[in-house]
């Protein structure tokens, strides 16, 4: 390295060597190292917010931190953490999916007529989550193939028709009756982990978020294809200019998104024992709430999985304390709506820091 | 990677192009240019706005076609091909909007799209990615091109313009390249990073690639240039060894004095 970096010391005028010297040896200055904290922070903003609720509420009541409570907030928001997780991948994208609520409802729709007219649990199971892909691949494809300007018209266009299709096809009515797993995986206890008598406290359906979690940190952070997602969103440009197949990745997220959207209907069925064609109303707001609580930008690239489960669990939290306070329902729509807001300002704040942390280097490190 | 400078032979060319002509409409862009350049050396284009410095670039990445003329590399004529094909043959382009993952940190960037990952038998998606592999490769060619950047997991959003400017460059040399074409990389950069920069394109010199550098200042070309090329309305009008003695002639081919073709 040394004599390599003489060579080059020969050819190259001698003034411009020193800063480069310095460099690598300017210790940090203190503003930059304000810079850094402040910028850890703002990036610990989604997990602080959970934190600041759960220390509130476990003060304001007593039945808020009991094993029973913590089971209920996590069989709540198993099916807004499930959403979110594939609304996450598309909004990495710069996408968005409106339908994944209606898919939902289709999904169950779709699962429990099988399970009715069929009697088998592998063909409901199969036909509720092939029903979510599909739906979510028509989306991919309208998008990509159908070249329509921006994911909101055609997932816009896919919440009325997958909603229409769901009303439909039961009549408008709930079709009661789930296969035994599924009602297993929506409703059950695991009895086996202590602390909640015979039945237990711990909801299936939080290992069932965990199992799609762990899968989807795997693929976000460890395969090729969660790599090109990210690069998609943050330059689909350069994407496109490094051979990365865009298209396939773009439509991959939607079939992720919509697949997801089938896993949140079996947990649905199971919580209600039956497939309802509103199931899903208005479920892909809480998805959407959630990850941009979890920090994901809608100008793509950024969000990551855990900080997406936090927001689910952030407006799940919410939802539960404002009940076990006994304040109004409807508060808890304004208090989304707040959260939103205060989470989306730290963004800002986090961004305006980040700027700053910027023009610093240019000063310190040149 | 690339080979350093020793092989670097001022007798055969890396790039050749013949007769270059392009038009747009009525307007003509190229009209006639020749030009080659050989490993290891630094050929500025100069030439004012619309002289046809752009088009020029772009016809060799493979973004714009010839109408007529010939780009050869290595003896291998690549007219007509398109840009992921000219890539492919060891051409990158560092345009000025850098075409940078903001999101990413320099290993990705440098990576993407040509990730290190296995196993070979699943479609390239579903390998699982090596991320230590890629580090270590990426820590490697930084050292090599004495590039030095704070915090290697940091996201590019985060860096100076300069350290942005060389991570870009990095990249367009990553991957065996034989010939860089740089537009304009000090424009938005302040004076120690535009120095940090061109020290870049020594280090590309001694590291045996050709690069093709267009800048509007002459200083830096004069730094480190060995020879300019001056492009006006589509013609090359003169080609030297820029320095302080020939500077004037150089402004001159530029802006189209009467006595542009007297030397």
């Amino acid at each position: 390295m040394t004599e390599h970096g003489g060579e080059v010391l020969a050819t190259a005028p001698e003034e411009r060597r020193p800063p480069v010297a310095e460099a690598a040896v300017t210790p940090r200055s203190r503003g930059h190292r304000g810079l850094t904290v402040a910028l850890a922070a703002l990036r610990a903003g989604p997990p602080a917010i959970l934190l600041v609720l759960i220390v509130v509420l476990s003060l304001l009541s007593d039945v808020f931190l009991s094993l029973e409570n913590v089971g209920n907030v996590l069989k709540q928001s198993a099916v807004i953490c499930v959403l979110a997780l594939g609304q996450l991948l598309v909004v990495v994208t710069r996408g968005i999916d409106l339908s994944v609520g209606s898919n939902l409802s289709l999904s169950a729709v779709v699962g429990a007529i099988v399970w009715r007219d069929q009697g088998s649990a592998t063909l409901a199971v199969s036909a509720a989550l092939a029903t979510g892909t599909l739906v979510g691949l028509i989306n991919g494809l309208l998008y990509v193939k159908g070249r329509l300007p921006h994911p909101f018209i055609p997932t816009l266009a896919m919440l009325t028709a997958a909603s229409g299709l769901a009303l439909y096809l039961s009549h408008s009515e709930t079709i009661q009756g789930v296969p035994p797993v599924v009602n297993e995986i929506g409703a059950g206890r695991i009895a086996s982990i202590p602390g909640g008598g015979d039945v237990g406290w711990f909801p299936t359906a939080a290992l069932v978020v965990l199992a799609v979690a762990v899968v989807m940190v795997l693929v976000t952070r460890g395969l090729v294809w969660g790599r090109w997602i990210y690069a998609v969103g943050g330059n689909p440009e350069a994407a496109l200019r490094n051979g990365i197949p865009v298209h396939a990745v773009l439509i991959s997220v939607y079939v992720a998104c919509g697949f997801l959207a089938g896993v949140a209907a079996l947990l649905t069925m199971g919580k209600g024992d039956a497939g309802s064609p509103t199931s899903g109303a208005l479920a892909e707001l809480d998805a959407i709430a959630a990850v941009i609580i979890g920090g994901a930008s809608f100008l793509g690239g950024r969000g990551s999985v855990v900080n997406a489960l936090t927001g689910a669990l952030v407006i799940a939290v919410m939802r539960n304390g404002l009940n076990l306070l006994g304040i109004d329902p409807n508060w808890q729509y304004i208090a989304t709506g707040a959260v939103i807001v205060v989470a989306v300002e730290l963004d800002v704040a986090r961004g305006y820091v980040e700027r700053r942390f910027r023009s610093l280097q240019a000063v310190t490190a040149s | 990677m690339t080979a350093l400078a020793s092989g670097a032979d001022p007798t055969r060319p890396v790039l050749e192009v013949r007769d270059a002509c392009k038009r747009f409409g009525a307007v003509v862009a190229l009209d006639g240019v020749t030009l080659d350049v050989a490993a290891g050396e630094v050929l500025a284009l100069l030439g004012d706005n619309g002289a046809g410095k752009s088009t020029l670039i772009k016809a060799i990445s493979g973004v714009h076609r010839l109408d007529s003329g010939s780009v050869t590399l290595d003896g291998t004529d690549i007219t007509g091909a398109t840009a992921m094909t000219v890539r492919a043959h060891g051409v990158e382009t560092v345009y000025q909007d850098l075409a940078l993952f903001d999101n990413l940190d320099p290993a990705a960037n440098f990576f993407a799209g040509r990730e290190l990952a296995r196993p070979a038998w699943l479609p390239r998606g579903l390998r699982l990615m090596r991320h230590r592999a890629m580090g270590e490769r990426t820590a490697e060619l930084l050292d090599r091109l004495q590039v030095r950047l704070p915090d290697l997991d940091a996201v590019v959003a985060l860096m100076s313009g300069g350290q942005r400017q060389a991570v870009a460059v990095a990249r367009a040399v990553a991957f065996s390249s034989r010939l860089v074409i740089l537009d304009e990389p000090t424009a938005a950069l302040g004076l120690r990073e535009s120095a940090r920069v061109l020290d870049l394109v020594h280090r590309l010199k001694d590291n045996g690639v050709a690069v093709i550098l267009i800048s509007h200042s002459m200083d830096q070309v004069m730094a480190v240039a060995d020879r300019a090329l001056v492009l006006r309305r589509g013609r090359s009008v003169g080609q030297t060894v820029p320095t302080t003695e020939n500077h004037r002639q150089l402004v001159s081919w530029i802006v189209g004095a009467t006595d542009a073709r007297a030397v």
